[in-house]
């Protein structure tokens, strides 16, 4: 658990130095990069889609893990922004020959690397990162986390509130379903936590009690096992991609019982307020956490995600990489 | 010390910026022909928009944010306060009038001048500003000014809107920082 006045992730000034988690981020910062974000959306409908802002900077996408939604999401936005963009294939490379984590980002920083997006399996890794290179004196350098382990997806996290704002425009007055293995989610960790920051008044969590942590009534989470009970009248469901590893790991019999159970149809969106949204971060299981007739209906924001998840990105990236008065 | 002390009486300025507008709209032809305006967030699009009304353009009317083109964002980061850019007219072959609220060091206009190119290839640009303060970085000159002055470097110009729509422009000492 981060401590927030140890909080590597902000300067001594409260400025957003690195983005690791959205767990302790103030909401003004959440709100700065919702309205960044919003003037970054058109940029993509013009003639040139791209901006100078980090002309010259150098992005290093590090994938320790693998994403290629994610990978080429940072990958746009940094384009779109100008910056270069430098993908290293972490299987074929030197950590493979035995070379240490911050060994590599010690090489990388050598060849003047301005940011790297880190995506990492285990819980922790961006911060190990950002914190060595604050404590060797590198605050040039900055750090997104793209996900690292069951902890954190801050721009996940980000492009969902957007996306919820985008649709809904307040946060106050909203009831927000998230359905699925919230146990194993970095997703829904930084949604509750970026949902919750905004004022959310009701954040429910719905899936089998096998893939619920414990203590999501201390997040002031409401739990529920039974989606039907869990989606009465809810204006926004967040469904999460169920693992295929989790069948394996007997936590559920199996992906058809899961369906039964837990999968959204169109009767349980029926449940749900008639101007419900459907999300869902990807990639989709159709017929196991969500049926192709709520994925591919009217209620589905799925796709608009992906598209804001650009622009969200553009924001962070630029509010991290500008100079500090 | 500058000696000028005294407010500008900005409606009056406006007034003068409209009928020198108005005048050249009159005597080039493609200004005439295809014409379209194009404020600078936030005192050049109120300009923008009462100058489109008046001169009846309002079809052909864009705001832009220059914040994603400053040259001082490595310095000085992302400002706050990003607005949206909108150009709903097609820039390619058209003859914008670019306006902003006060000219200084021109860095201003160079960003949006970027900006503009980015939605295409304007036939022409003409330069709009209520005052000019000198102070220029940048070889930039102004097509129609309402007025010329001179201010020392920790005096900020700006232009305010009250609800009604009152313009009013003011000198404003600044020891912090003289960047406008």
């Amino acid at each position: 658990m981060p401590i927030l006045h140890n909080n590597p992730q902000l300067t001594r000034n409260g400025e957003l130095q690195h983005l690791l988690t959205i767990e302790g981020l103030p909401k003004a910062i959440i709100n700065h990069i919702l309205d960044t974000a919003q003037s970054f959306v058109g940029i993509s409908d013009r003639e040139v889609k791209k901006v100078p802002l980090m002309r010259g900077k150098s992005v290093f996408n590090l994938f320790f893990e693998n994403s290629t939604r994610t990978r080429t999401t940072f990958e746009i936005a940094s384009k779109r922004l100008s910056a270069d963009v430098i993908n290293l294939n972490i299987q074929a490379s030197s950590t493979t020959k035995g070379e240490s984590l911050l060994d590599t980002i010690d090489n990388l920083a050598a060849m003047h690397a301005d940011m790297f997006v880190v995506r990492h399996a285990q819980s922790g890794a961006p911060y190990l990162i950002a914190k060595h290179l604050n404590d060797s004196g590198r605050n040039d350098i900055h750090v997104v986390n793209a996900g690292d382990g069951r902890h954190a997806h801050p721009t996940q996290g980000l492009l969902d509130m957007y996306t919820i704002r985008h649709y809904k425009q307040d946060f106050t007055n909203l009831r927000v379903a998230i359905v699925g293995d919230i146990l194993h989610s970095r997703v829904a960790r930084s949604d509750i936590h970026a949902l919750t920051t905004l004022g959310v008044p009701e954040v429910r969590a719905i899936g089998p009690q096998t893939l619920l942590p414990s203590g999501l009534e201390h997040m002031g989470v409401r739990v529920f096992n039974n989606m039907d009970e869990g989606l009465k009248d809810v204006d926004v469901i967040i469904m999460l991609r169920l693992q295929n590893e989790r069948m394996s790991g007997a936590l559920l019999p199996s992906a058809q019982e899961y369906f039964k159970s837990y999968g959204l149809t169109p009767e349980r969106l029926a449940l749900a307020k008639p101007d419900a949204i459907v999300m869902h971060p990807g990639p989709m299981n159709r017929g196991v956490e969500i049926d192709s007739a709520v994925a591919d209906g009217k209620q589905a924001v799925i796709l608009p995600q992906v598209t804001f998840g650009i622009a969200v990105r553009m924001a962070v990236m630029s509010i991290l990489a500008g100079g500090r008065v | 010390m500058p000696t000028t002390n005294q407010d500008f009486d900005a409606e009056a300025l406006y007034r003068a910026l409209l009928e020198q507008v108005r005048a050249g709209l009159a005597s080039v032809p493609e200004f005439r022909d295809n014409a379209a305006i194009v404020g600078i967030h936030s005192g050049g699009a109120w300009l923008a928009e009462r100058l489109a009304a008046d001169l009846d353009l309002k079809a052909r009317l864009g705001f832009i944010d220059v914040s994603f083109y400053r040259d001082d964002y490595a310095r000085k980061g992302l400002h706050p306060d990003v607005k949206p850019t909108h150009i709903g007219f097609n820039v390619d072959g058209a003859t914008i009038l670019l306006v902003d609220d006060v000219l200084y060091t021109g860095r201003t206009t160079r960003a949006a001048i970027n900006v503009l190119f980015d939605y295409g290839r304007p036939a022409c640009i003409k330069l709009a500003a209520l005052a000019d303060r000198g102070g220029r970085e940048l070889p930039v000159a102004p097509d129609f000014v309402g007025v010329t002055t001179t201010l020392a470097n920790n005096q900020l110009l700006s232009l305010a809107r009250d609800t009604s729509g009152q313009l009013s422009l003011t000198i404003e000492e600044d020891n912090a920082d003289s960047a406008q």
